[in-house]
């Protein structure tokens, strides 16, 4: 006890696992199950936020219609190629091309920053708006798109942008945990670190990456295309 | 019970293998990580125990006379908030069960030790969190922190409460993740899902709950923070909010954790059962399939919570026959532990005697829980104490009996050590007789009609005889809970040295040393037999019992 044994014993191999399957499969189950987890952290407030769009249609509608779908739309598209871009980092991982891990972790993190700056570039016109929930909160005379002469309650719209910042600020704050993640996966891949035997890390944080993808792909269409014509 | 083997040399072991403060604070021994667990809950079971006996102190008296009516408030508030999410939730799982799982099922240690890690630190961030908020003034809520009041209202720590309770909970989510991937991923050769102990598909069916659930806590407590600090209006009525929104995300967490606080209790009866019946668990699949089980209905019934806060009498109904439903599964549990008394050969043990304390006071609770769940019934008793005592019955006449009950039982494999068996014994029993004369007197006063969270009840006088006798038998059951820390604390030092398998117990935790080394075990285990082989366990002579030369 105690002794390790066996010879050939891969440096990544933790002393509790019999082999490194065990050690991948459990990792990437603990990955799943964490992200079930995250399924239901979000799913609260997709409970608030179909309540509440159910109650207050109207109201979320024009609230809904003043947030600019275009820079939305950009941001869907840019997610969409940094999951490309995380497949192709994974693929570069398990196939020994280190200088295509290391450029495509490098462009997925491009992509978040630019995802990031695009978000932030939308705060701060809802600042300017006034369209920020609280004291200097305004959403005055603005018509509920489809019914002539009938004006949003600013109230209710309220409860719309409450619930805008909360789910994509907790999503950009999943979105900042990542592109931490992948500093740290930029750092190893550098030093070498990932080979065909030994990617597990850049496979599971890869899924990290694609669920927080995927809960954009839902707050999108949520949040961005409540009721709009063209 | 059997003869202790004189050692020349002590075989080294994970508590003797290191020592000095850092080996502690750095490992990632799951077995030391209990034992650091291990002081923690039962530091904040104390800090929730002395809130409980000023509770009762000053219910001695109909007049509110030992503490004013805020202080009453933030009392009860602070033991529901210490003892809920500070010791229950943690206390099977994160002591027995961070010890238990991985040995259980044959594995050197958890599939993530760092995490295990990990998930003490938080829980600490989170109580030292609490304890500073409960020594700068507290919450007065109560624990289920209600909006509007917790939102818009009171003047008190909510947002620092709530951060420690979201930190805690990222603590148990934790833990619940290592268990389910340690359960899938990490079993010895041989061990198969159903050769697995039944304490197993406790922790498995916990894990799945705090794993679903304290996410929804988390976000719950986060929207609270923000409303309180910028007026979001999500659950305040004046803005267009819903306060049965946030009843809605609190319950869907907050029943389903009472899940989470009985179930691994559940799983160490069934051992302890086992154990000193000597037989094979009645109905192996069934008792194992209704932990799966409890856990899946427990998530469906959460409006029951909310019969009178103005939810439609048609969601009502449908609430009220998921709560009936979910007794079944906890029934299948009680027959079959009675079914596997039958015809066995019992010894009276402490541990047995904490075992047949849970089956009598949990079959009390549980049924007291069915006339909650009938609307009618419900709306007479709502927010009385018999609530209180409902509650209590199954957290601390099942929880923490089941809680006690395996600590006594695997003691000897934790430390080492045999603890006195008499005083034990005694310890039971006192714990036994101070719980019903707290509790049982709460039945009463709540189906006469004594409303909860009140500190003054001087215009009803004749509550008090049975206040009386709640409160004395609060201080018999506080005197029950010191004596097993006493002798606990004393076996460790002066204890006689435990077998291997001091109990002739099934498992394969009884089947390395005590303590164990590092690792668990010396050689990997193979398992070719089936959960609890009592009956091979007794009845064939032991080879190596043949005296040699015959």
């Amino acid at each position: 006890m105690g002794l390790h044994q066996e010879e050939e014993h891969h440096p990544e191999l933790l002393h509790h696992f019999a082999e490194a399957e065990q050690q991948r499969d459990a990792a990437s189950l603990g990955m799943w199950v964490f992200l079930a987890t995250e399924v239901m952290f979000f799913g609260g407030m997709f409970c608030a936020y179909l309540i509440y769009r159910h109650w207050y249609f109207g109201d979320f509608a024009a609230a809904s219609k003043s947030i600019d779908a275009k820079l939305g739309g950009t941001n869907t598209a840019v997610l969409i190629c940094s999951s490309l871009t995380v497949v192709l980092a994974v693929w570069a991982a398990q196939t020994a091309r280190k200088t295509l891990l290391i450029a495509m972790l490098a462009i997925t993190m491009l992509l978040g920053l630019a995802f990031l700056g695009i978000k932030g570039k939308e705060y701060k016109d809802k600042f300017e708006e006034h369209h920020v929930p609280g004291a200097s909160f305004s959403f005055e005379h603005v018509p509920i798109p489809g019914h002539a002469g009938e004006y949003a309650n600013p109230r209710h719209a309220q409860i719309f942008f409450s619930l805008y910042f909360v789910m994509t600020g907790i999503h950009a704050l999943h979105m900042i945990v990542g592109l931490g993640i992948f500093s740290w996966l930029f750092a190893m891949a550098w030093k070498g670190r990932f080979t065909p035997e030994y990617n597990t890390p850049v496979e599971i944080s890869g899924l990290y990456w694609h669920f927080v993808d995927i809960i954009w792909i839902y707050l999108f269409p949520l949040l961005y295309l409540i009721d709009r014509h063209p | 019970m059997q003869i202790a083997i004189p050692q020349t040399a002590e075989r080294e072991n994970y508590l003797n293998k290191e020592y000095g403060i850092w080996s502690w604070l750095l490992t990632t021994d799951h077995k030391r990580i209990a034992l650091l667990y291990l002081v923690s809950i039962t530091f904040f079971f104390f800090i929730g125990g002395f809130f409980a006996l000023l509770i009762r102190l000053e219910l001695l008296t109909p007049a509110g006379d030992l503490v004013q009516a805020d202080t009453y408030n933030k009392l009860f508030t602070m033991h529901g908030m210490v003892m809920v999410f500070f010791f229950l939730i943690p206390s099977i799982p994160a002591t027995l069960g961070n010890f238990l799982v991985p040995m259980m099922i044959g594995a050197k240690d958890l599939a993530f030790p760092r995490i295990n890690l990990l998930s003490w630190y938080l829980y600490i961030i989170g109580g030292a969190l609490m304890l500073h908020c409960i020594l700068t003034g507290g919450v007065d809520t109560g624990w289920t922190f209600y909006a509007p009041f917790s939102t818009n209202f009171t003047n008190t720590k909510i947002v620092e409460a709530g951060i420690a309770i979201f930190i805690a909970g990222f603590s148990s989510i934790l833990t619940g993740l290592n268990f389910v991937v340690t359960i899938h991923r990490m079993r010895a050769p041989g061990m198969t899902w159903s050769r697995l102990p039944l304490f197993i598909w406790a922790h498995y069916a916990t894990s799945i709950i705090q794993l679903l659930g304290t996410p929804v806590i988390a976000i719950t407590i986060v929207l609270v923070a923000a409303e309180r600090a910028l007026h979001l209006g999500i659950f305040d009525p004046k803005l267009g909010g819903d306060p049965l929104l946030f009843q809605h995300l609190f319950w869907f967490y907050s029943h389903p954790a009472v899940y989470i606080m009985i179930l691994p209790s559940m799983g160490v009866i069934t051992e302890i059962i086992a154990c000193f019946s000597r037989k094979r668990i009645f109905g192996y699949h069934f008792v194992a399939f209704s932990s799966i089980a409890i856990a899946v209905f427990g998530f469906l019934v959460w409006a029951h919570h909310m019969f009178v806060a103005g939810i439609s009498v048609y969601s009502a109904l449908v609430f009220s026959f998921l709560s009936y439903a979910v007794a079944l599964p906890s029934a299948i549990k009680v027959f079959n532990w009675t079914a596997t008394l039958y015809k066995g050969s019992i010894h009276y043990d402490a541990p047995m005697l904490y075992a047949f304390g849970f089956l009598g006071l949990f079959t009390i609770g549980g049924l007291t829980g069915l006339f909650l769940a009938a609307l009618g019934i419900n709306v007479h008793v709502t927010d009385t104490y018999f609530v209180v005592a409902h509650f209590h019955y199954i957290m601390v006449g099942g929880a923490v009996m089941g809680y006690l009950g395996g600590m006594h039982f695997w003691w000897p494999k934790i430390s080492g050590k045999l603890y006195p068996e008499g005083w034990a014994r005694l310890a039971a029993l006192i714990v036994f007789i101070g719980f019903n004369l707290t509790f049982f007197p709460q039945f009463v006063l709540g189906y006469m009609g004594m409303p909860r969270r009140y500190y003054d009840y001087s215009h009803m006088p004749e509550f008090q005889v049975l206040n009386v006798l709640s409160t004395a038998g609060s201080t018999v059951l506080g005197i029950g809970y010191l004596l097993p820390m006493a002798y606990f604390l004393w076996s460790m030092r002066y204890g006689k040295p435990a077998s291997d398998n001091p109990w002739n117990a099934a498992g394969l935790e009884w089947k390395t040393a005590s303590p164990p080394p590092t690792f668990n075990f010396d050689q990997e285990p193979v398992v070719t037999w089936e959960a609890y082989n009592y009956e091979e366990l007794d009845t064939p002579p032991k080879p190596q019992e043949v005296p040699v030369g015959r």
